[in-house]
């Protein structure tokens, strides 16, 4: 495969660190959005070679992050019936619901839960078991939409009347948007945000367009950035330049896959398969309008909302848990109580420590608290100026 | 096909066939045969080590292996980690009823194979047949039992600071094997277990170097569960240099399309040893001029502390924690 080494390329990578050092004149507080970021940022340590003038806020990014306890619950509730065989993308089987429950913990009481790498498996399934109903947990940014959109319209080709599908597709730009308009960005005394590293597989889909919006709007740079350690530390210099020169434009450093388009038929059969949701209810993030995906009425033989009612009782997550507040970057992993306590990618009690991906699960996987001194956590960390 | 019944298991005629003419055919040593419940052997005064396993595998037969010779080999070396020359070793079999007979022949001489080639009999054994569905085609337990020379003292706890780290060759190749065969995850690659005997390899590392201080196979976990195992039980610091820690492309590759950590991935013919730091040269060659040695690297060292932690081929640091929960089960 090529691709590994190119884009990690420690020299090549000092070059950029020097370049960035050389170039700050201020301090910077940028927002990765992906957890994809997030990932690569910790894993290859991009911190230790960032000057202290710049931070980097983990942004909501992470699919599974940012959905709430009471799609767990619904999801869980739904296993209940042992003809179906519930079918997600791997990571989701952990986070947990009410009272810490997860559709892992389903799975060892019984319940026909199964761990799927594509839709497409999911679909497999379904042709290989006539007799069992099977439910795919859709879930994801537009990044995985288009295939959840693709075995839906197979399904429905092929006459498939045991396909259901549980869809709770999110939107980017709308998490975006409730970003740049929440309260503590606006009075800047709690967050500051300089400008975003953006999504980059989202970005292959929809394009670089989009985002004009908010380099509009909201004067704040975008640089789409991709997902390499050398792709993330080349976007943070364009995003340095940018706010040094007062610019506020959407730069794409992720060329090699992105345009400003995005990828038509991808899109044309998410548009075909779904429509926009009036509300959906992140984690973190509160209700946002129009930020999710539902099936259009079309489809609707492939909605399991459609055949069952589903509780839509509010459900309450840990109390000490910070992830709300990690998810909008007004927190970090490090001022939870919960940390590495007991809270662990083992026993998850938020969402953000499930995956590798979340902000708390990169954290406990990868960083190194440096500053530890006579058993006192600093707050502060060793990721830059607070 | 002949499947196995559940009379393969009951006690009677049917059962002492299979074992006359399987298990005792492929087995073939002086000790086994005896005919008792148990097999007498002898043993010297020295330091023994004990060691059991079972196997729970799937698939049953993959790249470069099978559950036998895993079941051998898996057990063997962790007799050695210790520094021992393993002697005997003991295999129990649960048997699912309906598998092919011909596939447990398979299973069978291979794992005998592995038992010649290693140079440890199989000298006592069971076999229980559980009903269909009660099992996934074959189970295999093993027990190995060998001598620690008097000399050696290695045990996890013996890291310290400054003592330096070797892997005897690249690592992740067996997890990664085993998942290219699983169902619905089906990849093309030519990518083959290390399934390996480890105790020729370690006999000759310690016949000229019994200073070395730890060995641990790291199997289950990978080499991340393994280098915080040894950080633990020495309370040291461990540090690793990514670019001294042999990965293959292949492996590589396919850690990256599935989202995992190739530090987390099982290896079944790799050990860690840690040694002082002024043979390390030295045992690198040593390691090196045998063929289950040839790839070794000196991949990090010992400090004081508590963490494992990597330097990255990027200048940075970033901390090696256990891997959580299980990657993908049944993979020995």
């Amino acid at each position: 495969m090529k691709y590994i080494k190119e884009f990690r390329d420690g020299k090549k990578a000092k070059i950029l660190a020097e370049q960035i050092k050389k170039e700050v004149k201020q301090n910077y507080a940028f927002m990765e959005f992906c957890g994809g970021h997030t990932h690569a940022i910790f894993k290859y340590g991009l911190t230790d070679l960032l000057p202290p003038e710049i931070k980097m806020i983990h942004g909501p990014g992470c699919p599974v992050c940012i959905l709430p306890e009471k799609v767990i619950k619904q999801a869980i509730d739904l296993t209940l019936d042992r003809d179906i065989l519930f079918c997600s993308y791997g990571d989701l089987l952990k986070v947990p619901g009410p009272k810490g429950d997860s559709l892992l913990k389903a799975k060892a009481r019984g319940a026909n839960v199964s761990m799927v790498y594509s839709s497409l498996d999911a679909l497999n399934l379904a042709r290989k078991n006539p007799d069992k109903k099977i439910v795919f947990m859709g879930i994801g940014f537009e990044t995985t939409a288009p295939a959840t959109a693709m075995a839906i319209k197979m399904a429905k080709d092929q006459n498939l009347t045991n396909f259901f599908v549980f869809c709770n597709h999110v939107l980017t730009p709308s998490a975006i948007q409730n970003i740049f308009h929440s309260p503590e960005l606006r009075n800047m005394q709690e967050l500051k945000i300089d400008g975003l590293l953006g999504p980059s597989h989202v970005s292959s889909i929809i394009g670089t367009r989009p985002y004009e919006y908010f380099t509009e709007e909201f004067e704040k740079p975008v640089v789409i950035a991709g997902f390499e350690p050398l792709d993330v530390l080349q976007s943070i210099l364009m995003l340095v330049r940018q706010v040094n020169e007062k610019r506020a434009e959407v730069e794409n450093q992720y060329i090699r896959v992105v345009d400003k388009e995005g990828n038509q038929t991808a899109k044309n059969i998410v548009a075909e398969i779904f429509e926009l949701e009036r509300n959906f209810e992140w984690r973190g993030l509160g209700s946002i309008p129009y930020s999710s995906l539902k099936i259009k009425k079309k489809y609707k033989q492939f909605d399991i909302k459609a055949y069952v009612k589903l509780s839509e009782e509010k459900v309450l997550g840990h109390k000490a848990c910070q992830c709300g507040a990690i998810l909008r970057g007004v927190k970090t992993a490090l001022d939870c109580k919960l940390f590495g306590k007991t809270c662990t990618p083992e026993n998850p009690l938020g969402p953000c420590m499930v995956s590798a991906e979340g902000a708390c699960g990169a954290y406990y996987h990868w960083y190194i608290n440096k500053k530890v001194e006579n058993g006192k956590r600093d707050k502060t960390m060793s990721l830059g100026h607070d | 096909m002949e499947p196995i019944t559940l009379a393969h298991g009951s006690g009677g005629k049917k059962m002492v066939t299979l074992i006359e003419d399987l298990f005792l055919k492929k087995f073939n040593n002086h000790n086994l045969p005896q005919g008792n419940d148990f097999t007498s052997f002898e043993v010297s005064q020295k330091k023994l080590a004990i060691s059991t396993d079972s196997y729970v595998i799937s698939p049953l037969i993959f790249p470069g292996g099978d559950i036998g010779s895993l079941a051998v080999h898996g057990t063997v070396n962790d007799v050695c980690m210790s520094g021992a020359k393993p002697l005997y070793l003991s295999a129990s079999f649960i048997i699912e009823e309906g598998l092919d007979l011909k596939i447990l022949e398979k299973i069978v001489s291979s794992m005998a194979e592995a038992s010649k080639k290693t140079g440890v009999p199989i000298i006592t054994g069971d076999t229980k047949v559980v009903e269909k569905g009660k099992g996934d085609g074959l189970y295999i337990n093993t027990t190995g039992i060998g001598e620690i020379p008097s000399n050696l003292n290695i045990t996890g706890s013996n890291a310290k600071p400054g003592d330096k780290i070797i892997i005897n060759g690249s690592i992740g190749d067996h997890g990664m094997a085993i998942l290219s065969f699983r169902e619905g995850l089906n990849f093309e690659t030519t990518l083959q277990s290390d399934s390996a005997p480890l105790n020729s390899l370690i006999a000759l590392m310690c016949e000229f170097f019994p200073q070395i201080n730890c060995l641990r196979d790291p199997t289950r976990g990978g080499l991340a569960a393994c280098l915080n195992e040894l950080a633990s039980q020495s309370k040291v610091a461990i540090k690793i240099f990514e670019e001294n820690i042999p990965i293959k492309t292949e492996v590589h590759s396919a850690c990256e399309l599935l989202g995992l950590d190739p530090l987390n991935v099982a290896n079944e013919g790799k050990l860690v040893t840690i040694c002082p730091p002024e043979i390390a040269d030295d045992l690198l060659k040593t390691m090196k001029s045998h063929p289950f040695g040839v790839n070794s690297q000196i991949i990090g060292e010992v400090l004081e502390g508590t963490d494992v932690f990597m330097e990255t081929s990027f200048g940075g640091q970033r901390k090696i924690s256990w891997p959580e929960s299980e990657q993908l089960p049944r993979i020995c």
